[in-house]
């Protein structure tokens, strides 16, 4: 049936002068410390373009896919490549912050559209924003405004530990939750800081106080099963009830953990298991053609290509007028993607759902089953734009 | 190299621009700026035999001084690059002073440790340096020395002068007395100092000029790309220039500026064509390893003197 729909396909485009193609640039770490979270946004993009047949508005979309290492130099370089010489009319990717703000002056000085699916680091749609890219994403602190909140009022904590990786991501994180969590009247007894090499947990592990209602944990990848593992062999698990940032229990890691991740409650926009017929059908395409679940990297790429095509078919194809094509990616309004109802803000950085989901085991598979719901979370929180970026960036 | 290659190099640097286009420039404008990192390199490793893990240090920080410079004090282009050059010549004037009574695998740890110590500081002096975010917004080349034209072939030039200015002055330094002073401290220190030659003020000279060579590529490199990061001056970084001068050849300062261009060329250009492009270049290590221990350049160069010097 999809050979003969795939025959088809070809005779009809053989018959006719093709289109010629809209070459879409895609750039993640496919090699390094990160490959696999690339890998994960590679089969995001992927399942959505198999999806629409790789044709939007009647032209073909051509694909070049380049590994920027996880290194913003190689990025920037790669970029270079997909801009110059493969000439191509969008861009997409980027997965760390780094290699996100390295590249934005260059996007800006070549004037080339450009989706940020992952990068998350807040000053992007911030202080620093870029006329040419847009982010569908989310913003660090995003969901960690709406956690601080729920941490105190629903989860009755009063004070809390934080244990983060030390990079931007994880200020960024404690410090949205932090500052909510302040807000409200609770307490950060103590911060925590690892470097994100980290490979024992104990040091750190061992400084927890024991006054404290729970730990909130930044951590992700490899780190976030050591951090797991341990945290349960100091004998926290029984005691102290661990929350955290989205990526400590995000699906690219979650299928490794064990027993040990159950009842662990986190913020994120997105969850596997959220219960909407979009994720449904997204989720079990995904889990049909790579034999996994998808993580927040994947819905962010699917819903960012799902973005993207959809201005392209707003401009009628016509990708060539960038800044029609730009117009367009800023206003355009995406329905039915996993992750619920999203719009750009006017600042290019979405308003989207903030869910808190609590790690559970269904059907003998560990899963982040949502607990409560934010709709319509702005980067903002709830707080006067203006006032917001009056302040500094959130820091160690 | 002969007089006639040297010459055709030349040309072909300097028409390269019209022949190809502007991605190539770019790299090419790379390769040029990787050659004097790993030519800087080859004074202390080639010529001294002091084998550095820490240069990418001293390359990173004279680039963080001219992000900070151009972007935090909106200094003016000469004043940046004064400054980035000064710093990097500064902190290797320093750690010279640490380093230089040392040999071998110790000199190996204590460079390696320092250049750890500056990457730490890029990476936790937060509100300086940005830590992992790095500093973006460094101004074009071209624009900032307020050039009448701009894009990446005037770049490519002004990176062209400084990379010639600069293997001028390295091929000079190394065919001076002091450069041969160099080559018998390699040799034979205990001999150099019989002969009544201060051994340490040679190692710590030779160390700071490095430094110095290594600062301007530093600069080049940060207004190349607009941005600084820590990634600059961690161990990856420098061992990759250790690799460039061992693949191309210590000791003759050609050699590394072509190992240079092979690795960065190499990467770039197989990343395109294949994801397994770290295994190609594992390959192409290992192979110049077994079959060019002296470095390519070496082989290639001077067949019938191979064996010469290398065992005493």
């Amino acid at each position: 049936m999809f050979v003969a729909a795939l025959l088809l396909a070809g005779t009809f485009v053989a018959g006719q002068t093709p289109a010629s193609p809209i070459k879409l640039g895609f750039l993640v770490p496919l090699s390094g410390a990160y490959a696999q979270n690339g890998r994960d946004i590679l089969n995001g993009l992927l399942l959505y373009l198999d999806e629409i047949g790789y044709r939007a508005a009647g032209r073909p979309i051509e694909l070049i896919v380049e590994d920027d290492e996880a290194i913003p130099a190689v990025g920037l370089t790669k970029a270079r490549k997909l801009v110059e010489r493969d000439q191509v009319h969008l861009m997409a990717g980027a997965l760390l912050s780094s290699t996100g703000y390295a590249l934005a002056p260059y996007i800006d000085s070549v004037r080339m559209p450009m989706v940020y699916p992952v990068v998350s680091a807040d000053d992007l749609t911030q202080r620093r924003r870029s006329q040419w890219i847009v982010r569908t994403g989310w913003s660090g602190s995003q969901p960690n405004h709406a956690f601080g909140e729920y941490a105190y009022r629903d989860l009755k904590l009063r004070n809390v530990t934080t244990i983060a990786l030390d990079y931007a991501f994880g200020w960024e994180s404690v410090g949205g939750f932090e500052r909510t969590f302040k807000d409200e009247g609770g307490a950060i007894v103590q911060k925590i800081w690892c470097p994100v090499s980290v490979h024992d947990f104990a040091p750190y592990l061992a400084q927890v106080s024991r006054d404290i209602d729970a730990v909130y944990a930044l951590v992700l990848g490899r780190a976030a099963l050591q951090f797991m593992r341990q945290y349960r062999e100091f004998g926290l698990k029984q005691r102290v009830l661990l929350i955290g940032g989205g990526t400590t229990t995000d699906e690219h890691v979650l299928p490794f953990m064990g027993d040990e991740a159950l009842g662990v409650i986190t913020a994120l926009h997105y969850s596997a298991a959220l219960d909407t017929p979009a994720n449904r059908t997204f989720a079990a395409a995904y889990r049909a053609r790579f034999r996994k679940i998808p993580s927040y990297y994947a819905e962010s790429m699917y819903t960012g290509a799902k973005w993207l095509v959809a201005a392209v078919e707003r401009v009628h194809g016509r990708v060539e007028d960038r800044a029609a094509f730009m117009d367009a990616l800023r206003s355009v309004k995406v329905a039915d993607v996993p992750r619920g109802p999203v719009e750009l803000d006017e600042y290019g950085n979405p308003i989207e759902n903030v869910y808190i989901r609590r790690v559970e085991r269904v059907n003998g598979e560990l899963q982040n089953t949502v607990i409560a719901t934010f709709p319509r979370v702005s980067q903002f929180w709830k707080y006067n734009p203006a006032d917001y970026l009056s302040r500094p960036l959130y820091s160690r | 190299m002969a007089a006639g290659s040297k010459i055709a190099l030349f040309v072909l640097l300097v028409a390269a621009p019209p022949l190809f286009d502007s991605y190539w420039i770019g790299l090419l404008t790379q390769v040029l700026i990787f050659a004097i990192l790993a030519m800087s390199l080859d004074i202390l490793l080639g010529y001294t035999g002091l084998p550095s893990l820490g240069h990418a240090g001293l390359f990173g920080v004279a680039a963080y001084s001219v992000a900070l410079l151009s972007t935090v004090h909106h200094a003016s282009f000469w004043v940046s690059v004064a400054g980035g050059i000064l710093a990097g010549t500064l902190v290797s004037a320093i750690f010279g002073l640490l380093v230089s009574h040392v040999r071998d695998v110790y000199f190996l740890m204590i460079t390696l440790a320092l250049g750890m110590v500056l990457w730490g500081l890029s990476y936790r002096w937060i509100p300086v340096t940005g830590g992992d975010n790095g500093i973006s917004g460094i101004p074009r080349f071209d624009a900032h020395a307020g050039l009448p034209v701009s894009g990446p072939a005037p770049v490519y030039y002004m990176t062209l002068v400084a990379f010639l200015a600069c293997s001028g002055a390295m091929t000079r330094l190394v065919r001076s007395p002091f450069g041969f002073a160099l080559r018998g401290i390699r040799e034979n220190e205990r001999r150099m100092k019989s002969l009544g030659f201060n051994t340490w003020l040679h190692c710590y000279a030779s160390y700071v000029i490095a430094g110095a060579f290594a600062s301007v590529a530093g600069v080049v490199w940060a207004y190349y790309n607009g941005f600084v990061s820590p990634t600059y001056l961690d161990l990856t970084a420098s061992s990759e220039v250790f690799l460039m001068v061992t693949l191309g050849g210590p000791g003759t300062l050609v050699g590394p500026a072509l190992g240079a261009g092979a690795i960065v060329l190499l990467k770039n250009v197989m990343s395109a064509y294949t994801h397994r492009w770290l295994l190609i270049l594992g390959i192409v290590y290992i192979v110049t390893i077994l079959a060019a221990p002296q470095g390519v350049w070496n082989v290639l160069n001077s067949p019938p003197r191979r064996t010469r010097g290398t065992r005493r």
